[in-house]
């Protein structure tokens, strides 16, 4: 037999715990040993399980070490990696919670499990200097509705019909005090200096937000904001998204914000 | 950013970010640093943050997981582009890769998965490690692994496929004396005769680890290679008798699991530099 052959005979068995020790594997007394051949298979399993609670440590407190675990269990025997940089490990699993029939009591668990995501991605994202408010702010203020901004590649915004960064910052201390879970929100993940931030945004800031984030032009995003809420404040929610290190530089587009 | 040529005859230990904010601020005397690359393998970050202040103040020894040495498909592109580019980055005194394969067709399987020693598997091996070296312009040290099962295929002894891969691509080895003594219970092996026969000559590192120990079917001894507790007693007499083959060589104790405190770790490093410290009188025959 081939070393190829012999190498996809044991993928496939360490794939599928039903499956016997492949053949052409034999121990010290001559035989081949299927508590030998496990080792193997729960290396593979159990390592990929790890990298799984290490990445999303909340929904891990949210179900339990039993519970997560098992639903681990399940994605890692569907979802192999495809890279052995296991920081991008994961990038479905909140899709795979979302269709889990054990987990689908908990509404909110697979948009928490984004904003884990999100947390990751920030904590490993480019290195960017954010961009300083003075540069925006000391801008002439017929100026200020043309200017759209480039968002920090650590920067992301996630947006949920359930209360997902206060159950989120309720998880990252030891005692946990109750959480309302039903009221929507949306959480701007970033990384302005060396730690991860994630903001709850007041609720009249998300369609800003979420069009200056697809480099929309401020005085659309503002416009946008404004016929949604008329008591929205433009200055006060880019002043905060400055302070948060949302963006690293303008970007003048050359059609200009009527588009 | 580093000015370590290679790393030094002395104790080292593995980074774990655990560890971070405590070694930048008490800076410990540890002989150098080991990571395991692919954990470096963001852009950016904490990670990278920390790494490059640590770079700073000890020589860094870059161990690869995931490249695939021993598989049968071909080597990652991508991934030996982000190992140069790593290299290019912390210009680390030694860079160290497995001889076991990890990745089949495209899934990644995150284990140190065995193959059988042949000269099909031998070729293969060879050329792997020529264009490692070729690509990332260094010269690599190929580590011997632990293994629980044996192939009937396999027509080559460990030692003496290990011996012809660097007699024929140059590269260096790196001796697990805790792998060793792992395949040498777990195969009825003398783990001295392993060593006697190893081409010393050719070691870069040691590394040395704690193993768990379990039951096969038979109700024999199954040891694995678990680096989730302290050196046992035998891996570390095997380690002084290695010692007395090779002279002083940079030492790794490696612990990935069940993360101790870093004094703990340096407890280890200390056991190290003691036994290092009873050889080098006599350690005139390594240059």
């Amino acid at each position: 037999m081939s070393a190829t052959a012999i190498e996809g005979r044991l993928a496939a068995a360490i794939r599928d715990p039903a499956m016997p020790v492949p053949e052409g594997l034999t121990s010290a007394r001559g035989a081949p040993d299927r508590l030998r051949f496990a080792v193997y298979r729960n290396n593979v399993h159990v390592s990929l399980v790890e990298a799984l609670a290490k990445a999303f440590p909340v929904t891990r407190r949210l179900v339990g070490e039993e519970f997560f675990r098992a639903m681990a269990r399940a994605y890692v025997a569907l979802h192999k990696p495809t890279s052995p940089v296991l920081i991008a490990y994961g990038r479905n699993f909140p899709d795979f919670v979302a269709d889990f029939p054990p987990a689908a009591r908990l509404a909110y668990l697979p948009d928490l499990a984004r904003l884990e995501r999100a947390w990751l991605h920030a904590y490993h994202a480019a290195e960017a200097a954010p961009l300083d408010a003075g540069e925006v702010l000391g801008r002439a203020p017929d100026e200020l509705p043309g200017l759209s901004f480039l968002a920090h590649p650590a920067t992301a915004l996630v947006r949920s019909d359930h209360a997902i960064g206060s159950i989120w910052a309720a998880h990252q201390v030891e005692t946990v005090k109750p959480v309302e879970t039903g009221r929507a929100e949306a959480v701007l993940v970033t990384r302005p200096q060396a730690e991860v931030r994630a903001t709850v945004l007041p609720h009249a800031d998300i369609p800003f937000v979420t069009s200056l984030l697809d480099q929309a032009p401020l005085g659309e995003a503002a416009w946008q904001a404004l016929s949604a809420d008329p008591g929205f404040d433009a200055g006060r929610a880019l002043r905060g998204l400055l302070a948060l290190g949302a963006f690293t530089q303008i970007s003048i587009r050359s059609e200009g914000p009527e588009s | 950013m580093s000015t370590h040529p290679e790393l030094p005859p002395a104790a080292g230990l593995g980074l774990k970010p655990e560890h971070y904010a405590e070694i930048l601020s008490t800076l410990p005397a540890i002989g150098f640093f080991e990571i395991h690359a692919e954990n470096y393998m963001g852009d950016g970050g904490p990670p990278h943050r920390y790494l490059s202040a640590i770079a700073e103040h000890y020589p860094l020894s870059l161990h690869g997981v995931g490249l695939s040495i021993g598989g049968s498909g071909p080597l990652d592109a991508d991934h030996l582009a982000r190992l140069k580019r790593l290299i290019e980055r912390y210009r680390p005194a030694s860079f160290s890769e497995h001889l076991a394969w990890s990745t089949h067709e495209s899934a990644y399987f995150n284990d140190l998965l065995p193959l059988p020693y042949t000269a099909e598997t031998l070729d293969r091996v060879c050329a792997h490690v020529d264009r490692v070296q070729h690509e990332l312009g260094t010269r690599m040290l190929l580590e011997n692994p632990s293994t629980y099962l044996l192939f009937e295929e396999s027509t080559i002894d460990e030692v003496d496929f290990l011996a012809q891969i660097s007699e024929r691509t140059g590269c260096g080895l790196l001796l697990d004396v805790n792998n060793v003594m792992v395949s040498a219970i777990n195969h009825r092996l003398d783990p001295r005769d392993y060593i006697n026969r190893f081409p010393v000559e050719k070691i870069g590192e040691i590394h040395l680890a704690g193993y768990d120990e379990a039951k096969d079917e038979a109700g024999e001894r199954l040891a694995i290679d678990a680096h989730a507790s302290a050196v046992r007693p035998d891996v570390f007499e095997l380690y002084e008798f290695t010692l007395g083959r090779t002279g002083p060589v940079p030492t790794l104790v490696e612990w990935d699991n069940d993360v101790p405190a870093f004094a703990t770790l340096k407890g280890e490093a200390e056991r190290v530099e003691a036994a290092l410290a009873r050889i080098r009188p006599a350690a005139r025959r390594v240059a």
